[in-house]
């Protein structure tokens, strides 16, 4: 017999009434960050020099530009569920929810400041 | 909130390849997630113009920075071959004990045999570049 509620049954969403959501969204990120990470790293590798007229000519390309800001938002949230679940195994208390509160926006301002910086560079050219 | 014990004891149990594949995976996860610090510094610096950038990449090809990209090429090369162990598992193979056994030894051998191979291409493209 369980003694869940049968509607919980249905909604499947557990105790902290998010289901597997984390889980399923750690899987999605790290599906799109293998061919987006390799992208990356192939593209640094081809990059025949690191100047900044050469790093701006490449990501003013508009698919490295979308690429790059894939990568930094998708990379960002795999990033941020990643250390959640660290910090949920080694930190206890309220020292946690601190810690997660630090990350989460730690994670928010790095991809907005991320995306904001690609979009710069890629827009230089236009008025 | 009673002091409940965290859930990871360490020192507890036996060394085994699925614990030590296991921490590893994390350890290279934390350790991109400050790549990942470095990338966004780079782009923001890069958007901030030549002088700006000039400035950054003094910091940024210091010999420290230098170490530091090895290192994540290595947790790069790990996290994405253990992680794609990881997708599979998730379809529901893999999962019987030697399986998993000798999938962690095939991690392994990749994760160095793709680090070695990235750090021949960078050294071909730095022979390329001078």
């Amino acid at each position: 017999m369980s003694l869940r509620t049968p509607l919980g049954q249905v909604l499947g969403t557990g105790a902290a009434r998010q289901g597997v959501h984390h889980w399923w969204v750690q899987r999605l990120t790290s599906v799109a960050l293998v061919p987006l990470s390799i992208w990356f790293l192939v593209s640094l590798l081809t990059l025949s020099s690191f100047d900044h007229a050469t790093v701006t000519a490449w990501m003013a390309h508009g698919s490295t530009a979308l690429l790059l800001i894939l990568l930094v938002l998708v990379a960002s949230r795999h990033s941020q569920l990643g250390v959640a679940v660290v910090v949920e195994d080694y930190v206890g208390g309220g020292l946690r929810t601190l810690t997660l509160v630090i990350s989460t926006f730690a994670h928010v301002l790095l991809a907005s400041a991320g995306v904001l910086a690609i979009l710069r560079t890629a827009l230089r050219g236009f008025p | 909130m009673a002091s409940r014990p965290l859930s990871p004891h360490l020192a507890v149990y036996k060394f085994t390849y699925a614990m030590a594949t296991s921490i590893f995976n994390r350890l290279t996860g934390l350790a991109l997630s400050a790549g990942l610090v470095l990338l966004v510094y780079w782009l923001v610096a890069v958007a901030g113009g030549a002088r700006t950038f000039a400035r950054a990449m003094a910091i940024l090809s210091s010999p420290l920075c230098k170490v530091l990209y090895a290192l994540l090429v290595i947790a790069f090369c790990y996290h994405l071959t253990a992680g794609i162990r990881h997708l599979v598992w998730d379809t529901g193979r893999g999962l019987e004990r030697t399986q998993s056994r000798s999938s962690a030894k095939l991690v392994i051998v990749i994760s160095i045999v793709l680090t070695l191979l990235i750090a021949y291409c960078f050294w071909i493209a730095g022979a390329r570049a001078t």
